[in-house]
């Protein structure tokens, strides 16, 4: 009972903060609904007993991509109003192909729930007494360690490549040349010196 | 009793609600990007629950491969979003053609 009333709590707010992510005029707004969203979102996996996913969406969504959003919208000063003019114009076509797609969808789900195809075996089937995180690691790292490195990868090419995107060598300021900084010697800087009495130090 | 069906039918919503997003805004290169990110949410919320109701984990593992290419994407599309303002001045996406590599 109090399964069904959580599921459908959090299934109204996902949906609804959804239509308000792309129906706001200002994209913070759009970024604060896109929060919510992800954390209702997170809710429903928890029902679903995919703790460790829930988890993942709150701290990875939330807590880095929806941050990053954020930071991207209040830094760059964009005249917002301007970008909204073809909304009235672009809607009708956007409803239509939203439309289709619905019905497509709808269809597909009945015709999958009127006992259309069978799943074949199931790849790693759920050992009950495992706890979820024990299960996915089990799997994650046997079978598709190769996979999981490989998603390690695309992460370290779009951290390396958002850098030398956006990196800019800027003629204005002065850096710290680090190279030349590792290079000098003691011999170079210092020096000893034994000066008579009364005479002066030349340098 | 909720069912695969109701959990099918929030990620064919939330996944149509992306597309509508992407025709709707389609100058808005942000919210483009956050329609995207709602698709890719259907995509996972699909894939958990047809791992949760056929006791099967494979579908949560996709689940966390398709979020970390959410995060890698929404990171170069930022990227590019912040050079694309640099040169400039705006972000509208209509007339990106004109940069031609």
């Amino acid at each position: 009972m109090i399964q069904a009333f959580a599921f459908y709590l959090f299934a109204a707010i996902v949906i609804a903060s959804g239509v308000m992510t792309i129906a706001s005029r200002n994209p913070v707004h759009s970024v604060l609904w896109l929060i919510l969203a992800f954390f209702n979102a997170a809710g429903l996996m928890l029902i679903l007993g995919a703790e460790f996913i829930a988890m993942l969406l709150v701290i990875v969504y939330v807590g880095a991509v929806a941050v990053l959003f954020l930071f991207v919208v209040m830094m760059l000063d964009v005249d917002f109003a301007e970008l909204r003019a073809g909304v009235a114009r672009y809607w009708p076509l956007g409803f239509i192909l939203a439309l289709i797609l619905l019905a497509e969808i709808v269809f597909a789900v009945a015709a999958w729930s009127a006992g259309g195809i069978r799943p074949g075996v199931s790849a790693a089937p759920v050992d009950g007494a495992m706890p979820n995180i024990q299960a996915l690691g089990t799997v994650l790292y046997t079978r598709y360690l190769y996979i999981f490195e490989g998603a390690g990868l695309v992460l370290l090419v779009a951290m390396i490549g958002a850098i030398v995107l956006t990196h800019r060598v800027r003629s204005d300021v002065r850096p710290q040349r680090v190279s030349d900084q590792v290079r000098r010697r003691p011999e170079d800087a210092v020096v000893n010196m034994q000066p008579g009495v009364g005479e002066g130090m030349k340098l | 009793m909720i069912g695969l069906g109701h959990y099918l039918a929030v990620g064919a919503v939330l996944f149509v609600l992306g597309v509508f997003g992407i025709l709707l805004n389609r100058k808005n290169i942000i919210v483009i990007l956050m329609a995207i990110e709602l698709i890719l949410l259907a995509v996972n919320i699909n894939l958990v629950a047809f791992s949760a109701f056929l006791h099967d984990m494979v579908g949560q593992i996709f689940a966390m491969f398709v979020l970390t290419v959410a995060a890698g994407e929404a990171a170069i599309g930022l990227a590019i979003l912040v050079i694309y303002f640099r040169g400039r001045g705006t972000i509208a996406v209509d007339e990106i053609n004109e940069m031609k590599g």
